[in-house]
């Protein structure tokens, strides 16, 4: 698929960048927007909410083979909607499209897949919960037991899931705001995952286990015009702490900051912008561009002063939209394993 | 002094405008024809390139239905969520323009656009508010969507949203999908969860390129010969040029121009004029080919379906090609003479040699030529398969022949010279032999341009003569009509036979039969079918067996691919094999087809139904009436054999005309070549005539005597052309034919033709003779004279 | 180098010939020199090789031993580009048969010469033309030109190049008596005003006799 086809889809109209926080429920062009002290409605909100803009279903593991070595995993399944609503065949306005990886200490594995609404080839159903595109599914009869597979033209994987926490909701109960200017969106995580399965790789199938972080987030309007990208870490510490934490980066060189602290018994508190910070330490090349790879992140309400180090500096997802994605590990005053996704270094 | 010297070089062209006109024409007619072919050959390229874009054709496997032309939309849904990674295309026509329907999300060409404009307008095109189509194409079809233009959709086709499509051609189904290139690492086989569609590998689908292989292949020949004549013109007026200079040459070493520079001028003086030529060229070839066009693309799309765009882009890809085959064309021509003058000693006669004459030896070279051009020829009429065999056949023999010429003639003038009484007799004879050298190539010129005629109308009349017989034999029905719907065709098998009206359906579905891609028709065998259709080759009850279902009719095209002839078995399924009782003659027609009973085909495709019926009546104007008026048929649905045979003939005598008109400017390029010789040779060969007229033969009678010179020489050609030109015939006809289109032609004769043909050639020859002969008598005496004064 | 040293010199030039009797010896030991503003005249017969002498004295052949200076270059060795700059910028040629450019207008052939040498003066361009009574001709070409007329662009030509030696081969071979004696004379008038040398080879000798040196080449030596 050609790229330029896609930037499209992805980095929306300026019209509707431009506008910025409408604030009254929908945006100029009828989609709805997020509002706060939202109600969710599970199972149902765990399926598409076609009259916002954008939504994901964006799973993340941490994994580790029997001989000890460590991988990473992730499945993402992205609605966008060129017109609020949903209509049957053909014409409904929603196009999907996913995105898969593995990543291993030494190599990268990424493909992704599109799929026009309406006709089948892809979609989400709440209750019995199936979301899916061509043959890539996370399917099961709830969201606490899920199957998840996909693959592409070299790598694969099957896993099961189950999760051993409740969800977390991040924001102000899952309104998540993400700009000085009020741009927000509903995000909700399923951070408790236990998972095991099967990477199909070049070298052979490797059994693996776990633990996997599902987020999902659905918004109109995510980003404010002046931001450019953001990096995003979730991280599990082996007391059984979590923390969810991103930053916007804005073109004037500052930050808007968000982040979670999720106790292991799923307690969640949430941190306004600046609580969290998260600065580069150094940077790798990666497909001709640099990327900071290694990080040093702080949350001082929670003593948290650690250094976070990509698995593979390498794990650059070379796809319509270009971003990095990888596994990393933890070290300073915790302990641990995480995710860390950087967008805008393109 | 590169500018001084630079000037004196081309002063002499300036001084010698015919010299000038002679090497501008020559390269400009070279280049012209060359040019003209290859920007036809590049519209042509180009126009199958955006089809192959378009289409996906000859780039990605692709998956079809079995049998039929549908394949339903949960059939692609259940391939992409079983792991296929496909995109569907849906394929319908309006107005004759083909509409085509695509996914661009999961299609790999994008949406048959070209990239740059596929940003910026998918939302609109995924909106399925638009179509896009060249402004051609756009002009020819109406259907309500709004029609952006894109000059980089094929002619001749509109694509847009599969949805949309969907909605215009009123369809829920899908044509065809697309196999993306890289798929992922597990997934069913396409038999397990859709056996009634199949694979069709990438390969299979770029037919339209070697379809039309052959045509542009055919262009390209004439091109080349046309070439060939218009660069023997520049190497003859280099010739005399720099046999004229020798003398200047002396002149400039003498005052201080070294041998190096010299040279150099020289070479930047012919890469000049080559220039000028050129252009002069390319702006001919456009002309030629913007002339020629709309015919070669009415010729291409009747003979293979291809689509060309009418209108013609001035692409680097031809006149880069022609510019460059021009500039090295004269160079190569001036290189022996650039030669010549660099090994020429500083002090050597400056009197200008009579033009080179050729000895024995060289002689023998030549003979060696073409004796091994013509048993090439020959080893690859015996061994030789595929159409670059033919057309190197075509080539051997050519050169082969022409290359026979003077050598034919030598031991005939030598012969004449012997037998001679007059001593005038005897000198002309003589004069004539020796003539032969410096004529030799104008000759050969002349000789190829006749045959390339005579082949050629043999072929064309040829071909015209079996085609009318063969559309009286096909197009016997009155009256033929495709129907919309399955009511329609119902309407036409119960009510018309009542009113005395034979109802002949057209059963037909694509399949693959004894591995070729093949039409499988069904037909009612009935008098029309054994009263029309003549046979190739058949067993005597044919049409008896193929009624029972027994056997099967194949066209010629089908049985010479399959190597298949009548009383061999033909698989139709797994167990069902039929007898092939008879060979037809399919003219025109790409595709293998093979006929069997009504009975046979419905059992064997029970899902097809007749969409063609063919109507025989003794009055087609009341019988469309009924049609239209009681069975709702649209009138557009409707075709008249008459209309149908014009329609066929005038495709058929389109291709030709492109092919006549090459022909017709080759001759004159021949002739001009003749012309430029004598004009080349008159000058050199006054001092040789200066002596005879010095013993009494008057200049006019010496004009006479040339003529009569070219007139014997014209004669000689067109006897040795008769031989040649059959042959060239019977290779197009019986080797290239049966090579590009899979059937063979019989040879007809048309002497009355060729009569014809020889006048006009011999009217040239005398006609490029009058003028050097009319200068000849007109000499004044003084310049004869001057040949004694100059001798020292 | 002065004005007055010799502007040709030949010392012990020796040149031979294949031809179908063998080797045929030309020249035999030929010393010479010309000093600048002289006028010499070298007569012989037929086959003699005066025009053999000629040629090597105008750079246009070598010879196959002893030395030849010419204009102060010695010509032994000399690759052929350097000998066309010699005969380019030193020694002019007027021959028998003129070798006029037969597509250049008569103007443009006298300035030829003194164009490809990089030193065209219009002036004395139109002078010349003057002199030799061309003026009306200019546009012309040279078919159109009687031979007198021809020789006479051919002289303008040479000394329009203002070269130190010029070389004639019987300049008036091809002319009748009467013209022969007017491009006679108007050549030595020429020859006289520019102070060039000229070596001027030819049959007669009352052509000869107006020379202020005469040579005479006997059996390949000069006596």
């Amino acid at each position: 698929m050609n790229v330029k086809v896609f930037a499209f889809l992805i980095f929306w109209p300026l019209s509707a960048l431009a506008q910025g926080f409408a604030g009254l429920g929908t945006d100029a062009d009828g989609f709805a927007t997020p509002q706060p002290q939202p109600e969710f409605n599970f199972p149902a909100d765990h399926g598409p909410h076609p009259d916002y803009r954008i939504e994901w279903w964006y799973l993340t593991a941490n994994l580790k083979a029997a001989d000890g070595t460590a991988y990473g995993l992730q499945w993402t399944l992205f609605r966008t909607a060129l017109s609020p609503g949903e209509a049957d065949g053909w014409a409904s306005p929603q196009v999907w499209f996913a995105h898969a990886a593995v990543t291993t200490p030494d190599a990268h594995f990424a493909t992704e897949r599109f799929a026009r609404g309406g006709i089948g080839t892809a979609g989400v159903q709440a209750d019995p919960f199936h979301a899916w595109i061509d043959e890539w599914a996370m399917t099961g009869p709830d969201l606490n037991t899920l199957n998840l597979t996909a693959q592409g033209a070299n790598f694969g994987y099957d896993m099961t899931l189950e999760a051993k926490g409740p969800l977390v909701f991040h924001g102000q109960e899952g309104f998540s705001v993400k700009s000085g200017e009020g741009q927000a969106s509903y995000y909700y995580s399923q951070p408790f995952y236990r998972i095991a399965g099967t990477l199909e790789l070049p070298s052979g199938p490797v059994e693996v286990t776990g633990s996997a972080w599902l987020d999902r987030e659905w918004s109109s309007q995510p980003l404010s015009e002046n931001q450019s990208g953001w990096d995003w870490f979730s991280l599990s510490f082996d007391s059984g702490d979590k923390l969810m934490g991103f930053q916007l980066n804005q073109r004037d060189g500052t930050h808007y900051s968000a982040s979670t602290w999720v106790d292991a018994d799923g307690g969640a508190t949430a941190y306004p912008d600046g609580a969290f910070t998260a600065e580069p330490i150094s940077q790798t090349r990666v497909a001709g561009r640099d990327v900071p790879t290694e990080w040093q992140v702080r949350l001082p309400d929670r003593d948290l002063d650690v250094r976070i180090s990509a698995m593979n500096t390498q794990a650059w997802m070379p796809l319509s939209i270009p971003y990095w994605e990888g596994p990393v590990t933890v070290n300073g005053s915790h302990k641990g394993v995480g995710y860390l996704e950087m967008t805008g270094y393109e | 002094m590169n500018r001084a010297c630079l000037a004196a070089l081309l002063s002499h062209w300036i001084r010698n405008p015919l010299q000038l006109f002679a090497f501008l024409a020559g390269l400009a007619l070279a280049t012209g024809l060359w040019s003209g072919v290859q920007a036809i050959n590049a519209e042509a390229r180009a126009s199958y390139d955006a089809a192959a874009a378009t289409l996906g054709d000859g780039q990605f496997d692709q998956i079809v239905p079995a049998t039929g032309d549908a394949i339903s939309q949960e059939d692609f849904v259940t391939l992409r969520r079983a792991g296929w990674l496909v995109s569907p295309v849906l394929e319908g026509q309006i107005n004759g323009v083909r509409i085509l329907g695509f996914d661009p999300l999961s299609s790999p060409i994008g949406f048959g656009v070209s990239e740059e404009t596929q940003t910026g307008d998918l939302s609109a095109f995924l909106n399925g508010d638009q179509l896009f189509a060249n402004a051609e194409t756009a002009g020819r079809f109406q259907t309500g969507i709004r029609v952006v233009i894109n000059p980089a959709v094929a002619s001749g086709i509109a694509v847009g949203e599969i949805g949309m499509v969907q909605r215009l051609l009123n369809r829920s189904y899908l044509s065809r999908l697309f196999v993306q290139p890289d798929q992922p690492l597990q997934r069913p086989a396409l038999a397990d969860i859709a056996p009634h569609l199949r694979l069709k590998a990438a390969s299979q689908t770029a037919d339209v390129g070697e379809l039309t292989d052959s045509f542009h292949l055919n262009l390209t020949a004439f091109g080349l010969l046309s070439f060939a004549v218009g660069i023997f013109i520049v190497y003859s007026t280099i010739g005399l040029a720099f046999e004229q200079r020798r003398g200047m040459v002396r002149t400039l070493r003498a005052l201080g121009i070294s041998l190096p520079r010299l040279i150099t001028l020289m070479f930047i003086e012919v890469l000049l004029l080559a220039l000028v030529g050129a252009c002069l060229g390319i702006f001919l070839g456009y002309i030629v080919a913007a002339m020629l066009l709309p015919d070669v693309a009415v010729t291409l799309r009747g003979l293979y379906g291809a689509d060309v765009a009418g209108t013609l882009q001035f692409r680097a890809s031809w006149w880069g090609s022609g510019m460059a085959i021009a500039i090295l064309g004269s160079l190569a021509a001036a290189a022996a003479k650039l030669w010549q003058i660099a090994s020429m000693p500083i002090l050597a006669s400056a009197q200008p040699r009579a033009w080179a004459m050729r000895s024995g030896r060289a002689r023998g070279v030549q003979a060696i030529l073409a004796a091994t051009s013509l048993l090439s020829a020959a080893g690859l009429a015996w061994f030789g398969t595929g159409l670059m065999a033919g057309f190197a056949l075509l080539g051997c023999f050519l050169i082969g022949a022409a290359l026979t010429v003077p050598l034919l003639m030598h031991p005939f003038l030598a012969f004449a010279a012997g037998a001679a009484r007059t001593p005038v007799a005897r000198w002309f004879w003589a004069d004539t032999r020796q003539q032969l050298p410096g004529l030799g190539l104008a000759l050969m010129a002349l000789m190829l341009a006749i045959s390339a005629n005579v082949g050629v109308s043999t072929m064309v009349s040829s071909f015209r003569m079996t085609f009318v017989a063969f559309l009286d034999q096909r197009l016997a029905p009155e009256l033929y009509v495709e129907v919309a719907n399955a009511a329609q065709a119902n309407a036409i098998e119960t009510q018309l036979p009542d009113s005395g009206i034979v109802v002949l359906p057209l059963l037909a579905v694509d399949a693959q039969i004894a591995k070729q891609p093949t039409r499988l028709f069904g037909v009612r065998v009935g008098p029309t079918y054994r009263e029309n259709w003549v046979f190739l080759d058949a067993e005597p009850d044919a049409w008896d067996r193929v009624s029972a279902g027994t056997a099967a009719v194949a066209n010629e095209q089908l049985a010479r691919r399959a190597s298949l002839w009548v009383g061999d078995s033909v698989a139709l399924g797994e167990e069902l094999t039929v007898t092939l009782a008879a060979i037809v003659a399919d003219y025109g027609n790409p595709r293998g087809q093979l006929v069997v009973g009504e009975a046979l085909f419905r059992r064997l495709h029970p899902e097809v139904a007749p969409r063609q019926f063919g109507l025989r009546t003794d009055d087609p104007a009341s019988l469309r009436n009924t049609l239209v008026s009681d069975l709702g048929l649209a009138d557009s649905a409707i075709t008249d054999q008459s209309a149908l045979k014009a329609i066929s003939l005038q495709v058929f005598d389109r291709t030709f005309t492109v092919t006549a008109a090459l022909n017709v400017l080759t001759l004159i390029v021949a002739g001009f070549a003749m012309l430029m010789s004598l004009l080349t040779l008159a000058d050199l060969r006054v001092p040789q005539l200066a002596p005879v007229w010095a013993l009494g033969i008057t200049r006019l009678k010496l004009g006479q005597l040339e003529l009569l010179r070219t007139g014997v020489f014209a004669v000689m050609v067109c006897i040795i052309a008769l031989p040649v030109g059959l042959g060239m015939a019977w290779v197009l006809l019986a080797i290239i034919n049966v090579e590009a289109f899979g059937w063979r032609l019989p040879m007809f004769l048309f002497p009355g033709e060729y009569f014809r043909l020889f006048l006009l050639s011999l009217l040239a020859a005398i006609a490029a003779a009058s003028w050097p002969s009319v200068r000849l008598m007109r000499l004044p005496p003084a310049r004869l004279l001057k040949v004694f004064a100059n001798e020292r | 180098m002065k004005d007055l040293d010799p502007v040709l010199i030949f010392s012990g030039v020796s040149k031979s010939f294949a031809s179908a009797d063998g080797l045929v010896q030309v020249l035999r030991g030929v010393d010479l020199a010309i000093s600048p503003g002289e006028t010499v005249a070298l007569t012989g017969e037929s086959g003699s090789g005066k025009s053999t002498l000629l040629h090597i004295a105008g750079a246009l052949d070598t010879a196959d031993q002893g030395t030849v200076h010419l204009a102060g270059h010695n010509l032994a060795g000399m690759s052929d580009a350097k000998r066309a700059a010699v005969r380019r910028h030193d020694a002019a040629v007027i021959f028998q048969q003129f070798n006029l450019i037969p597509s250049l207008s008569v103007a443009d052939n006298i300035a030829f010469q003194a164009r490809i040498a990089g030193r065209a003066d219009e002036a004395l361009i139109t002078d010349l033309a003057d002199r030799l009574g061309l003026s009306d001709q200019l546009r012309k070409y040279p078919e159109a030109l009687s031979g007198g007329q021809q020789q006479r662009v051919a002289i303008a030509r040479a000394i329009a190049a203002r070269p130190r030696l010029l070389l004639a081969d019987e300049p008036t071979g091809n002319l009748d008596e009467a013209t022969a004696a007017e491009v006679l004379d108007e050549l030595l008038a020429l020859v006289a005003d520019t102070g060039a040398a000229l070596l001027l080879v030819t049959h007669s000798p009352a052509i000869a006799a107006r020379m202020g040196r005469r040579l005479h080449l006997s059996k390949g030596r000069l006596v």
